[in-house]
């Protein structure tokens, strides 16, 4: 029985890399075409970076999800926290709100947001679908994340803390940065992780809010995939792969000592 | 509470912690819902503008037998993902919850599930294409080469391969949080193994699997992305047709009511779902 699932779960564990690991393979490959290995080459390398385009698609990337990292994370930690502190007409209501992003489909959320940026254009007169729109999209499905992360966070600690800061002359602020944040800090932090991640790895929210001129990695990878598949795009995921692995392995390392 | 206690502080505290946060919401997604739930209701212009008049012809035209089976695809591609994640994912939490190095084998679960998601999709392309892995590997034997590409078999690979983590983690949970001593009491009382993983192992395990159950169901229902790429075309989902709607055919309309009618769906199935697992259901959800 001990060898079934030993077993089992090398062919899952197989399943989820072989793929990933063709990729990286081919991306070495001579060969334009198949999976035939000819020879090892960077060619495709020096081809991707010889595109001004893919650096410019990087840096919108990367511009979007801190941009939009940070205003969800400053956002659903003050959210998450009046949620948990005070009682409020529509409380449950805003609950609700809260869960949306994180049930209803992409699909369904990056329809509505285009909707709600076309509308806005034609009676208001801003915003043009750009990068700016790129970046209210991701802060909507994060701040969702953010909130019920950090919220699950402050639920663990004791209110006893912020009273003994107010008994002892602190005043609100200073309950806040000195008691509180440090002790919300781990949730806080996991939130805006959470969110940096589904910034980077959306593909659907920017493809309904992006303008011309506002392409992304996954929009270009997934505009070039559309064309055929092509070594060139073997390169740049083999780097995206070992970008989100080298980072995943950091988070590791950093959250196994800390344990 | 000392000095916070004045009601007009009180109001402060709250504007300044919840008020950017609910007016994001409202702005972001209780807007533009009302909006698609508005649009819905319009009928397309000559240009593809939203325009009077109100009412439900864009619902009855959901009825068309084409678009009946496009539902049927969608619901059949959930169904089929959520039960083959089930075979591959239960033993798995199982495994790794049991493992001595657990914590590796999580991470290395969560590896290929950081990688761009996009990227997931497109392996399978490159696995299942006609001059792909498979068909080389099944060419060493003389046979093929199969039309793998595009097919509703080679979206439900790629589907299942992208949402499994979301099934697995949830039950690992559930799994790591198992008592043992139900299934040794079991044991004692005379049960054969199958009987005693039915009554003392199954239903401890029942919140992780319909956490990961809706975590995997919801996603592949509206999925267009992976039918787009590995369907090419020949496999319709509601996603797709959304997205038909919004971008080449311009009906926005439609587009809206299909919306309107996906969303419904989800909300049907999460209310299904919180009814088995109570309120605190949905928040194993994130």
């Amino acid at each position: 029985m001990k060898r079934l699932l030993a077993l089992h779960a090398l062919l899952v564990y197989l399943f989820l890399y072989l793929p990933i690991l063709v990729i990286v393979a081919l991306s070495f490959n001579q060969s334009r075409r198949g999976v035939r290995f000819t020879g090892f080459t960077l060619d495709w390398y020096r081809a991707l970076f010889a595109d001004p385009r893919v650096l410019e698609y990087a840096l919108n990337t990367l511009l979007v999800a801190l941009v939009s990292t940070l205003v969800a994370t400053v956002l659903g930690t003050l959210l998450a926290l009046g949620l948990v502190r005070y009682r409020f007409p529509g409380k449950g209501f805003l609950y609700y709100l809260l869960y949306v992003p994180v049930v209803v489909p992409d699909v369904v959320m990056g329809v509505s947001l285009l909707l709600l940026f076309a509308m806005s254009r034609e009676l208001l007169g801003f915003p043009r679908l750009s990068l700016l729109t790129v970046i209210l999209g991701h802060i909507t499905f994060q701040v969702a994340f953010v909130t019920l992360v950090v919220r699950a966070r402050l639920l663990l600690l004791d209110p006893a803390l912020e009273e003994a800061a107010r008994d002892l002359g602190a005043r609100g602020w200073q309950t806040f940065f000195h008691v509180t944040l440090p002790l919300a800090w781990p949730g806080v932090a996991a939130g805006a992780l959470l969110a940096l991640t589904l910034s980077l790895d959306d593909f659907v929210v920017t493809f309904f809010t992006a303008g011309p001129g506002a392409t992304t990695l996954p929009l270009y990878i997934y505009s070039s995939v559309k064309l055929g598949v092509s070594p060139k795009v073997h390169a740049l995921s083999t780097l995206i792969v070992g970008a989100s692995a080298l980072f995943l392995a950091l988070a590791y390392a950093v959250g196994r000592r800390r344990v | 509470m000392n000095e916070a206690a004045t009601p007009l502080r009180r109001l402060f505290r709250v504007l300044v912690t919840v008020g950017p946060g609910a007016l994001w919401l409202f702005l972001f997604v209780l807007l533009p819902t009302l909006l698609v739930l508005l649009a819905s209701f319009l009928t397309r212009g000559p240009y593809g503008e939203l325009v009077l008049p109100l009412g439900l012809h864009n619902y009855a035209r959901l009825l068309n037998p084409l678009y009946l089976e496009v539902f049927a695809n969608s619901l059949l591609l959930g169904l089929l993902t959520t039960l083959l994640s089930l075979l591959l994912g239960y033993p798995l939490a199982f495994y790794i919850a049991r493992h001595p190095r657990r914590d590796l084998l999580l991470f290395l679960l969560l590896l290929p599930f950081l990688t761009n998601f996009l990227i997931r999709v497109y392996a399978w392309l490159v696995l299942l294409q006609r001059e792909g892995l498979l068909n080389a590997f099944l060419g060493a034997f003389g046979l093929g080469p199969f039309p793998f590409y595009p097919s509703f078999l080679a979206v439900l690979l790629a589907t299942l391969y992208t949402f499994l983590p979301f099934f697995v983690l949830p039950l690992y949970a559930a799994v790591e949080r198992l008592d043992w001593q139900l299934l040794e009491a079991a044991y004692d009382l005379g049960a054969r193994p199958v009987r005693a993983f039915f009554h003392a192992v199954l239903p401890q395990t029942y919140p992780g699997l319909f956490a990961g159950s809706a975590l995997v169901f919801i996603p592949a229902m509206g999925t267009f992305v992976v039918a787009d790429l590995l369907g090419a075309g020949r496999v319709v989902l509601i996603g797709n047709l959304i997205q038909q709607q919004f971008g080449v055919t311009r009906d926005w309309a439609f587009g809206a009511a299909l919306s309107v009618f996906l969303m419904a769906f989800v909300l049907l199935a999460l209310y299904l779902y919180a009814r088995v697992q109570g309120e605190r259901g949905l928040e194993d959800l994130v």
